[in-house]
């Protein structure tokens, strides 16, 4: 079954000088215990898709059903079964770390002994313990993701939204908070994540959805968006400025496409489907012609370069795909 | 994995009651944490007591002793504000994202809004205590027991009213930096244009009535009638011989007017 599904969502935000199309018709499905990464520039809409999905906010067009119920229709029951940490923590400050999480228990219906006690454990498990009784004005950013995180988990929902879950925190933190979050997928918790962090959608995603401008321009595994971006390429740096015309002519003819060529970084990169056979005979063939490089890799593209591309800001047009094309053609 | 237990669903009256406490009780919870905040207040009203007993009181001519005259109106004054505090709470519970987490919750619709004002209403109480007991000690006195019961109890009513135009009022202002300039330019006004430091005579006869009926005049004389806190001899308008009735219609409108407003208003919050 699919825990979400959305179809043509549109919202406008209307002020008195202009009109924001935030969404502009996106349709999204999560299958029931998956991860699906909401993936798009600043400004894209992702924070807006996550708060008309989890009912703070309604579409101006558009059907979803959240774990079979309506959304239009049923929000109360949507949340009971849902989790919300939103892009910016929404715990109180001037309440301590454990009254936050039993006031959000005992207001998701839970007992006041059961939110007690599930206040302790995610206490424990977000190594909160040592300031649980402290008041929350004196954590650090971190502290707070982690405690707002926390109170999305106090009623044990079954779909969970976390909007830019690891903004702002320190290396080890993200890769605790993405253990947390691999935890809670394997207990068969949904869940739908937005983020900036390519690394973190390639992570803990079993599907990525690209939104920009408020509208989907690409969407599937990391692996199947990285190869409509482009498959291989060579990379090589060149010792010396005078021996790029040379170095350009060997590689497009060891190559498959256009070589691109950066001056100020004597960068050469190329196109290739023969992988690792191909870097062989490039650095044979630039042994044979006497160049000397700094450095050579085969580069397999990364989300980076996904993004890059699929939004439109890459220095490199060649490699837009089809659906990143009309994207700028809209 | 059914963590959750029997307790009323939201939307059932059970859990409206239990939610309204329970907000309410976060919103008690906080006050000691932010002490600036109830100190200044009280501070506030405490300065002018001593501003206008000292400074202007010689000046001003009242039927009697001057600090027994003034005390009922800065009790007044006092809860015209409250209106800011409820204000100020709200802008700030909507900007830091607290109230976007409890509509996330499966909670009863109402419970911020009645928590909110069911708490707001218990801190006026505390204020008002210890301005009393300040009035105490400067000299300000009243008839008989059972008199300053009635005259709290309908402080507190007053209170009530003002609560739920300052919720409505905080939902519409968009950071809490607006809605101090807001009630700055509104309430300030509106307890000075009144009876409450100087008696109505002595203001222009053009801004007499306005004065009058003005419920921070209303519920003013009401108190002096009450107290016997040097009432001047009423005039033959409504507001003047029946202040007691006046103030608690002015309360009613108050809430008939923002109560759906401010529910209103919160349910388009979703827009
Ligand atoms: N309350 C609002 N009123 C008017 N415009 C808004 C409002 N909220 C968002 N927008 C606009 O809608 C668009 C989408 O915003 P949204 O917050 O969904 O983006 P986002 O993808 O979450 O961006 P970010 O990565 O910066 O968080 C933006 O152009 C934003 O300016
Ligand atoms: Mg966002």
């Amino acid at each position: 079954m699919d825990a979400i599904t959305a179809e043509g969502l549109v919202k406008i935000y209307k002020s008195r000088k202009n009109e924001v199309r935030a969404l502009d018709g996106v349709d999204l499905t999560v299958p029931e215990g998956t991860v699906l990464g909401l993936l798009g520039p600043n400004g894209a809409g992702k924070t807006t898709a996550v708060r008309i999905l989890a009912t703070l906010l309604k579409p101006d067009s558009g059907r979803a059903t959240i774990a079979g119920f309506d959304l239009a229709r049923q929000p109360d029951d949507i949340r009971r079964v849902i989790g919300l940490s939103g892009q910016y923590a929404a715990v109180d400050e001037n309440l301590t770390g454990s009254e936050n999480l039993w006031l959000f228990g005992r207001l998701y219906q839970l007992s006041s002994a059961e939110a007690t006690r599930r206040a302790t454990e995610l206490l424990e498990q977000f190594d909160l313990v040592d300031a649980a009784d402290r008041v929350v004005k004196t954590y650090s950013g971190g502290m707070r993701r982690r405690l707002d995180l926390g109170s999305a988990l106090i009623g044990r929902p079954r779909l969970l939204f976390l909007d830019e879950p690891t903004t702002g925190l320190d290396p080890r933190s993200r890769i605790g908070m993405w253990d947390v979050i691999r935890g809670l997928v394997a207990e068969g918790v949904t869940l739908l994540l937005t983020t900036q962090y390519l690394e973190e959608a390639d992570e803990l995603a079993d599907r990525i959805v690209v939104i920009d401008h408020g509208k989907i321009i690409a969407g599937g595994t990391a692996d199947e968006l990285k190869s409509a971006v482009g498959g291989e390429r060579i990379e090589v740096v060149a010792h010396d400025r005078d021996a790029i015309p040379r170095a350009k002519e060997i590689l497009s003819r060891d190559c498959a496409g256009d070589v691109t060529v950066d001056e100020h970084t004597r960068r050469l990169t190329a196109p290739t489907s023969a992988g690792a056979g191909a870097l062989v005979q490039v650095v044979r063939d630039f042994d044979e012609a006497g160049i000397r490089i700094d450095d050579i890799a085969l580069r397999r593209p990364t989300l980076d370069d996904v993004f890059l591309a699929l939004t439109g800001h890459a220095a490199e047009e060649e490699t837009l795909t089809d659906e990143a094309s009309t994207r700028s053609a809209a | 994995m059914t963590a959750r237990t029997t307790s009323a669903p939201s939307g059932s009256v059970g859990s409206a009651v239990t939610d309204g406490i329970l907000v309410g009780w976060r919103n008690l919870k906080r006050i000691p944490r932010i002490p600036e905040l109830a100190i200044f207040a009280i501070l506030q009203s405490i300065m002018f007591v001593l501003l206008f007993v000292f400074v202007f009181g010689g000046a001003i001519n009242v039927p009697g002793d001057y600090t027994s005259f003034l005390m009922p109106g800065i009790f007044a004054q006092t809860i015209v504000f409250a209106a800011g505090t409820t204000a100020i709470g709200m802008t700030d519970d909507i900007n830091k994202g607290i109230v976007d987490r409890f509509r996330s919750l499966p909670m009863s619709r109402s419970a911020v809004l009645t928590g909110r004002t069911f708490s707001d209403v218990i801190y006026n109480a505390g204020i008002l205590v210890v301005l009393m007991l300040t009035g105490f000690v400067v000299g300000w006195r009243v008839d008989d027991i059972p008199s300053l019961i009635a005259g709290f109890a309908l402080l507190l009513f007053f209170a009530y009213g003002m609560v739920w135009l300052g919720v409505w009022l905080g939902l519409n202002v968009p950071t809490v930096e607006v809605g101090q300039q807001v009630i700055f330019t509104v309430l300030f006004p509106i307890t000075f244009i009144s009876n409450v430091f100087v008696p109505l005579e002595s203001l222009p006869e053009w801004l007499q009535p306005i004065a009058e009926w003005n419920p921070t005049s209303t519920l003013t004389a009401a108190l002096r009638e009450m107290w016997g806190n040097g009432a001047p001899p009423p005039t033959n308008s409504l507001a003047s011989t029946e202040p007691a009735l006046v103030t608690i219609v002015w309360v009613l409108v108050f809430i008939v007017v923002f109560g759906p407003l401010g529910v209103r208003r919160y349910r388009s919050m979703s827009r």
